[in-house]
């Protein structure tokens, strides 16, 4: 399986992982861990003083693991782009991952802040991974201002819905110039695989591991999952042969060439 | 900036060839069986494998043309202001070295054959010349456009790469298409066939698209001229620039060519034969490919190909052709760049393409969209 490069970053594991509704410290962790994945996003507002996170902190900064803030809470570029440079600082990266959503009861993002953040974001040195819709033109907007990634949904977040924009997620995929990271809804480790099948560099997943009944062994599942999704990508997926080709009897389209 | 060269300079001819060449009739099955067919589908569709699925191929690239175009064919006429030319091309009829009365045509030539174009009906036109960069350059075309403005709905160009800022000026005036063809991704023999002037510089020609990308124009057409190498490996070419343009100029439209070396006074046989088994073949695999090309079929192929073959995949055809400057009305007489083939009137195609069962478009641009 070939690496994910992502700025000046290459990633073995392209199952990104969330640390928010986990139930217990020690069990996130140990998710985190058995999933593989090296890049795991921190809501910065969930970031407490140095001394109470002492412990989560130093676990995420493993040396396998990349430390992703998020914006999460923010309601507009102007939030946005201060919550960046305080994420910088706090967490000492220069990777964000974008959130705006203006919206509290289905955090859709908001793609007009999104875009301008991202531009001047960009501009202040950031790797920026911006959580977007499974807009296609909005996706070729932000590659255009320099963004690292782009994250379109799969479905509402937090709603373990899979991938409702499947459609548009392959137009994006299609044309895409930078890495496309599905994030927000993948709620099974087939809904994870499906997405690497069809092309995805990379999925998010936080609350289907977090929630689940046993978190450990669900991290397991996706990290499995993620990697056969990906080898089966790379492999070039047959197709659908039910309706495997016959010789024609006639050729009403090219007999002409005959005669 | 993006360049399509440092993707080019990563594939080699050869191995291509052998790719395409060891391609298995399944591959050909999988290839057709792929709802989004990748570049690797795309040799196997024009490689020799799969002329056992040519009928197949065909229902394919019809239904898939058909979803996304309708049965409509888009008209144009190609319009030549001048012959004269400071390259060596030695298939062409234009070449320096060709003793051919030259001719670049005066604005009020212009205008006459501007005239009898529309007379035909015709509401999109292509401007063509060859390269003659002191006489026939930026400011003819400036002065070119200025004249037409209004008379047609649409105008494109077929002339020699230009700069960026100069596409830039072209646009502003109204220009809506650029087609430049490599005529061969082949660097040896490109310099073989190009051996004089400034058409030999083969890399500016290879990223003329780019330049016209980020001048911003609303479509570019890209082609190579079959007969001067092997077409499997030049038909790839084209679908490797086209799936490169298309990622980085999101916002423009593409349209494919595929002219067959034509015979003309004194000309090259070409290299490589293509039959028109072979031609439909191609045809059917761009459009398989790409569900969004346009395809364009032009008066180069003969009558009876192009009654079938416009049901193929096509999208937008020439009829009644004129291929010297002035052809149409100021000086018929002067020499063409290359024999056409399927002579019929503008009206003759037009009532072929309607007993087909297709409609016939004339005008699909607003002179109003230019200055939004």
């Amino acid at each position: 399986m070939s690496t994910l490069k992502i700025a000046d970053k290459c990633f073995k594991s392209r199952l990104f992982t969330g640390t928010g509704k986990f139930g217990d410290h020690r069990i996130m962790q140990e998710a985190l861990e058995v999933s593989g994945s090296e890049l795991v996003t921190v809501a910065l507002k969930r970031v407490e003083s140095k001394e109470q996170d002492e412990q989560i902190i130093n676990f995420l900064n493993a040396d396998h693991i990349n430390l992703l803030p998020n914006t999460s809470g923010v309601r507009n570029a102007k939030e946005a782009v201060f919550a960046a440079e305080l994420a910088r600082e706090a967490l000492e990266t220069n990777w964000i991952k974008l959130e705006i959503h203006p919206d509290p009861k289905y955090l859709m993002p908001d793609p007009v802040e999104t875009l301008i953040a991202t531009e001047e974001l960009v501009k202040k040195g950031f790797v920026v991974m911006p959580y977007i819709h499974a807009d296609p033109v909005l996706c070729k907007r932000l590659e255009e201002v320099g963004s690292a990634v782009v994250m379109p949904l799969g479905s509402p977040i937090g709603s373990n819905k899979g991938l409702k924009t499947i459609d548009f997620l392959e137009i994006i995929i299609d044309q895409s110039n930078v890495p496309v990271v599905v994030d927000a809804g993948i709620g099974s480790p087939s809904d994870a695989s499906k997405a690497m099948e069809i092309g995805a560099d990379a999925v998010l997943v936080n609350t289907a591991i977090a929630i689940a009944n046993n978190p450990v062994e669900m991290a397991r599942a996706f990290d499995l999952s993620v990697k056969a999704g990906r080898m089966a990508f790379e492999a070039g997926l047959g197709n659908n042969q039910s309706d495997e080709l016959k010789a024609h009897a006639s050729s009403p389209l090219t007999a002409f060439l005959d005669e | 900036m993006s360049s399509f060269k440092d993707l080019f300079d990563q594939y080699s001819w050869k191995e291509l060839k052998e790719e395409i060449c060891s391609k298995s009739e399944n591959d050909v099955i999988a290839a057709l069986n792929n709802r989004k067919p990748s570049l690797d589908d795309f040799k196997a569709l024009v490689s020799p494998a799969a002329s056992a699925f040519l009928e197949d191929i065909a229902q394919l690239s019809q239904k898939l043309t058909r979803q996304r175009f309708g049965d409509s064919i888009q008209m144009f006429a190609p319009m030549y202001l001048s012959n004269e030319c400071q390259n060596i091309c030695t298939y062409c009829g234009f070449s320096l070295g060709n003793k051919i009365k030259r001719k670049t045509l005066l604005p009020s030539e212009i205008m006459q054959e501007a005239e009898t174009i529309t007379r035909l009906g015709f509401r999109h036109v292509l401007l063509v010349t060859g390269e003659a960069n002191h006489t026939v350059a930026i400011d003819y075309f400036k002065e070119a456009l200025k004249l037409l403005k209004g008379r047609f709905d649409n105008v494109s160009m077929e002339v020699q790469p230009l700069e960026e800022e100069e596409y830039r000026e072209l646009i502003e005036l109204g220009l809506h298409s650029v087609l430049v063809y490599q005529e061969t991704y082949h660097q040896e023999d490109y310099k073989k066939h190009h051996p004089k002037g400034k058409k030999s510089n083969f890399y500016y020609r290879l990223d003329t698209p780019d330049r016209l990308g980020r001048a911003g124009i609303h479509k570019m057409g890209l082609g190579a001229l079959i007969g001067l190498e092997d077409w499997r490996i030049d038909s790839f070419f084209v679908a490797l620039h086209l799936q490169y343009l298309e990622r980085t100029y999101w916002q423009t439209k593409y349209t494919i060519s595929f002219p067959r070396l034509r015979p003309f006074s004194g000309g090259l046989e070409p290299k490589v034969a293509m039959s028109d088994r072979e031609l439909v073949q191609l045809i059917c695999a761009y459009r398989i490919f790409n569900q969004e090309v346009e395809l364009s079929l032009s008066t180069r192929e003969s009558e009876m190909f192009r009654n079938h073959a416009m049901k193929l995949g096509v999208t937008s055809m020439s009829a009644g052709s004129k291929t010297n400057p002035g052809g149409y009305s100021v000086d018929p007489q002067s020499l063409e760049q290359f024999e056409i083939s399927d002579e019929r009137t503008p009206q003759q195609i037009a009532e072929m393409i309607k007993n087909n069962g297709y409609q016939p478009v004339w005008k699909d641009w607003d002179l109003s969209l230019n200055h939004v």
